[in-house]
């Protein structure tokens, strides 16, 4: 790979992980309302609100920027690049098109969900650095929810490496056939369920909670810094739905994927962020406590008995798939 | 979570409903670009007939935190005809009424006895100083064209009492009849 290459793929890359956040944000903006009986942004741009969140950004740098006197400065002006570049990290893992990821790595699984925990770093580091009580409360529950996803989401990760035989995320595409979409339903389903709590998304919004601990980590943040909080959060959903796409959708696989790999990419992913966003609209916060008897009495059964159901199946099959 | 009866049932009603909402019509009015439909008797401001009013300051003194302002002078009408007697009436200078004040409380029109107060649905009256919001007579004239007419009576209901009148017979002219002595009966 020449350095020309290295850097056209690190702009587009650049550019992906600017744009398709604003993409589902603005998606979530419509869709939300109009589940809601609400038409949401109308003005921005002139067609329907398209510009909205063009619109904030621009409202965002003007904002002042201001650091809490108690805050531990560094750190607190370190937190939203360590919870905004990790997803964009993750984000070059993910292959779009056969035989094309940004860095096409042959353990694309392990260093995506490797870097997608750093991402909650910054969530911890801001409430810390912050000096401020609603802040720290809503760390110390992120962290609390950290052990509540992170397990059954390896896990789920490891069923589908399991089935394919390859830590590569291009082979897991290579190597999928329709019907794992029945054999890997109940990972699937805990991995949906886990990436959800990893965004600090509803129903697992309990660290960010703007009911009960005003904003959380993100208290005392204002401007841009606020918004690299948000487009962490919206790459995040970029990131999960990819990578659920990737996982358990087959990718870029569908009818002229030679050609059209890539927006196969991009649909499914859509359709999960979608899902999301529908989840989102839908259901109410739970409690902390209630995430934990989840993860451990549900989510991580589950996606050992999913385990052991792969186990079983590569074996009956000899390796063959 | 699975021993409770419901819940996977409940999550899939919430997504169902969400779901349906969203194919139907929104509920938003776009306000600046489209006008609301507000309901029939909406009270948005109160408007002034001032050819109704007496000046008879019943509504300024029903106002429970005293927003209405009412300037008036006596008149002398001359006698219309020879050796009669010289009326006086009422001549309204000022009414006023405070928005900043009002509470549309409404009492002010319930109290009227001669309807020279109204609802009106005009609510677009918004001022950048509280101390504009303080408007006069003309103002309050204004918004009289943007009162309803009134609802319609119930069809069983009785004539209004204007049309009674109109339609009953004319009564005789009152005869005085006086008696011998002279003295009025």
């Amino acid at each position: 790979m020449s350095t020309l290459e290295v850097i056209l793929r690190a702009a587009g890359l650049l550019a992906a992980f600017l744009l398709l956040p604003l993409l589902v944000g603005q998606t979530e903006h419509k869709v939300m309302a109009h589940m809601q009986g609400r038409l949401g942004p109308m003005y921005a741009g002139g067609f329907h609100g398209w510009a909205q969140l063009v619109a904030d950004g621009a409202k965002f740098v003007q904002k002042e920027d201001i650091v809490p006197a108690a805050a531990d400065k560094r750190l607190f002006r370190l937190a939203p690049a360590l919870a905004l570049i990790p997803y964009l990290v993750a984000l070059a893992a993910i292959p779009v098109h056969p035989g094309f990821a940004v860095a096409d790595l042959p353990g694309g699984a392990l260093f995506v969900l490797a870097a997608t925990s750093v991402g909650i770093l910054g969530t911890l580091v801001a409430g810390w650095a912050s000096a401020n009580k609603y802040a720290l409360i809503g760390a110390m529950r992120s962290a609390a929810q950290l052990i509540a996803y992170e397990l059954p989401l390896a896990l789920a990760v490891a069923s589908v490496t399991l089935a394919a035989g390859t830590l590569s995320l291009g082979g897991i595409i290579e190597a999928w056939k329709p019907w794992w979409l029945l054999w890997q339903l109940p990972g699937a389903l805990v991995f949906l369920v886990a990436a959800v709590a990893e965004l600090q998304r509803p129903p697992f919004d309990m660290p960010i909670a703007d009911a009960e601990i005003v904003f959380g980590p993100y208290t005392e943040y204002t401007g841009l810094r606020f918004a690299f909080f948000l487009l962490a959060e919206y790459g995040g959903i970029v990131v999960m739905s990819l990578l659920f796409s990737t996982l358990y959708l087959g990718g870029w696989r569908g009818p002229f994927d030679d050609l059209a790999g890539w927006a196969w990419t991009l649909l499914k992913g859509f359709v999960i962020a979608l899902l999301l966003i529908w989840i989102r609209v839908s259901w109410p916060r739970l409690r902390e406590d209630q995430l934990q008897r989840f993860a451990w009495l549900t989510l991580i059964p589950l996606a050992l008995l999913q385990l052991a159901v792969t186990a079983v199946g590569v074996v009956l099959m000899g390796g063959s798939s | 979570m699975s021993e409770h009866k419901g819940v996977v049932p409940g999550l899939l009603k919430g997504l169902a409903t969400t779901a349906r909402t969203m194919t139907r019509h929104t509920s938003t009015q776009e306000y600046p670009d489209v006008r609301p439909e507000l309901p029939p008797r909406s009270r948005g401001v109160i408007a002034l007939l001032a050819e109704n009013c007496t000046s008879c300051m019943l509504c300024a003194r029903e106002c429970p935190d005293w927003c209405i302002y009412i300037d008036a002078h006596k008149e002398t009408i001359p006698a219309a005809t020879p050796g009669g007697r010289d009326r006086q009436r009422n001549v309204l200078d000022r009414f006023a009424i405070d928005y900043s004040l009002c509470m549309y409380c409404g009492i002010c029109v319930e109290v009227c006895p001669f309807d020279a107060l109204f609802w009106s649905p005009q609510f677009e009256y918004a001022e950048l100083d509280i101390r504009d919001l303080l408007h006069e007579k003309d103002r309050l004239g204004g918004w009289m064209d943007s009162v309803p007419a009134p609802a319609a009576l119930d069809s069983g209901a009785a004539d209004p009492a204007e049309v009674t009148a109109q339609r009953a017979p004319a009564r005789p002219a009152r005869v005085i009849r006086r008696s011998p002595a002279g003295a009025p009966e």
